[in-house]
């Protein structure tokens, strides 16, 4: 790009120009909307406008971070992420398992068809005691809630994705003599790794609301933890900083995921 | 004669929710080595079946297929098989792509690489081994397909309408290119088409299929008064015209 730098147009350049300025403008905006909530939260909540003990107000949660910092914040934080994670990489490895095995078989695929359908809708979180009384109430729950969360949905959508590979594509390689195995491993996995990255983007959010909810259930630490903890203790200020806590773990995972498909995109160039 | 595919009485049926559908019913036909022969008929009249069967990834109901006197059972490794699209695999350089077929056969080896490797530049594609399908033209695909069928040193080709995906110019371009290579390496070739004009300016035999249920109605011997035959040079013979219109009466496509 550098190198034809001389040789841009005026067009060209005052197309360039107005595009990064539309993309400060975009980030100014979206800045200043946070700061003018943060200021208005704040001002209100001084002038009495809004209670302060059950709305909290960002000064006190300020201090309520710097606090939690100093003490046992990292301990809530890695104990959150690592069940996140963990459930995570369980859901979707166990989920893309299954699907590969539904795709082996259409026959099985065809008669798990209800009970997947079922299963799906069935809101997870409503197996919290039967997972509890199942494998304790600790850290092991929580795990099982994100995997129990993430795990169907993996299921259906890998093995649709198994499904919609290109026919054309199966054939093409059938005619070459291609075993069932080596369909799978040269066309159809390969072919879905949009598919799979559409998934884990999907499930490292799921795998964190059954982590949350495991820890509302049964926990002695973690954000949830924090949260219900917080709110019991009617210590607003708690669960605020919480949330926003969270609300930046959730985004920095997300986009951990974004940076991983960029980083495999780029070594085995899927999608083009 | 010196003949290399043989098919006798082959009749294919299959079974839909709303009924059973006779594709095709009773084709005999046989090709010889080194010849190029279509097959042209409606749409829907099984022409595609047909190749399946000769290919050996259907079974036909009734009547067998030989390659070489030997009745086909499953897919052959005489055959090589080129459908509609050129089937890259994106995220597969051009290189790993025409490996492919070497790759599933388990035959990759320093001597198959040393003769991909001289297709490739043969055909004007070594300089592309390491870009992307995504990066070659239309044409350019389709060549790397044809060398990927090549690779693994098929007898006989099977053409699909292996050409309408492409536009009309790159067709034409591409037809006379997948001519010029087939005859050079030699191959038998028998293709399918519903396109009348590129049957006759590429084959030595057209077979021409009814409405469904698929029976052969003619086959036509296509000859052309010309040394160094290319698709495009038949399209301008005199003799072009009436076998396109024999063809196209006897095919009786009404709209």
């Amino acid at each position: 790009m550098y190198m034809c730098r001389e040789k841009l147009s005026n067009e060209r350049l005052e197309y360039l120009r107005k595009r990064k300025i539309r993309k400060y403008i975009i980030w100014a905006i979206r800045v200043s909307a946070v700061m003018l909530a943060l200021v208005l939260w704040e001002v209100l909540a001084n002038l009495g406008v809004i209670d302060s003990f059950i709305m909290s107000k960002p000064s006190r949660m300020w201090e309520t971070l710097k606090n939690l910092g100093a003490n046992d914040l990292p301990l809530h934080l890695g104990v959150t992420c690592l069940e996140t994670v963990t459930g995570f990489l369980l859901g979707t490895a166990g989920g893309t398992l299954l699907a590969v095995l539904l795709w082996w078989s259409p026959f099985l695929a065809r008669v798990s068809e209800p009970f997947l359908v079922v299963l799906n809708s069935l809101p997870k979180i409503a197996l919290g005691p039967v997972i509890i009384v199942w494998v304790g109430a600790g850290t092991e729950a929580i795990i099982v809630m994100a995997l129990a969360i993430s795990l169907i949905v993996t299921v259906l959508e890998m093995l649709g994705g198994f499904l919609r590979t290109s026919r054309e594509k199966i054939l093409m390689a059938k005619t070459f003599g291609a075993s069932k195995v080596q369909i799978f491993t040269k066309v159809v996995f390969p072919s879905n790794m949009p598919t799979l990255f559409g998934s884990l983007k999907v499930n490292i959010g799921l795998s964190m609301v059954g982590v949350i909810a495991g820890e509302f259930l049964v926990s002695k630490a973690g954000l949830g933890y924090l949260i219900v903890y917080g709110g019991q203790v009617f210590k607003l200020d708690l669960v605020m900083t919480s949330v926003v806590i969270l609300a930046v773990v959730a985004a920095l995972m997300y986009q951990a995921v974004v940076w991983l498909e960029k980083l495999v995109g780029k070594l085995i160039h899927y999608g083009g | 004669m010196n003949e290399i595919l043989k098919a006798e009485h082959v009749t294919a049926k299959y079974q839909a929710e709303n009924g059973e559908v006779t594709a095709l019913e009773d084709i005999s036909f046989s090709v010889n080595r080194g010849e190029f022969v279509s097959i042209v008929g409606p749409s829907g009249c099984g022409k595609s079946t047909l190749l399946s069967i000769v290919a050996g990834i259907i079974r036909p109901t009734h009547g067998s297929v030989s390659i070489g006197g030997v009745p086909v059972s499953g897919i052959s490794p005489q055959i090589g098989y080129m459908l509609q699209r050129d089937n890259l695999l994106e995220w597969r350089s051009i290189f790993k792509n025409v490996m492919l077929g070497l790759e599933i056969r388990k035959m990759v080896t320093r001597e198959s690489i040393r003769y991909v490797e001289s297709l490739l530049s043969t055909y004007g594609l070594y300089e592309f081994r390491d870009k992307y399908p995504s990066q070659l033209s239309g044409g350019m695909r389709q060549r790397a397909a044809l060398i990927r069928t090549l690779a693994v040193k098929p007898e006989i080709f099977l053409l699909d309408e292996a050409f309408s995906a492409l536009d009309y110019q790159t067709r034409l371009a591409v037809t006379d290119d997948v001519y010029r290579i087939l005859k050079k390496e030699n191959k038998t070739t028998l293709m399918v088409t519903h396109d009348i004009s590129e049957g006759i300016s590429m084959s030595d035999r057209v077979i021409v299929l009814t409405k469904r249920p698929g029976k052969i109605r003619r086959i036509h011997d296509i000859e052309f008064k010309m040394e160094q035959r290319t698709p495009m040079g038949c399209r301008e013979q005199p003799e072009f015209r009436k076998y396109f219109n024999d063809i196209w009466k006897e095919l009786d496509v009404h709209v």
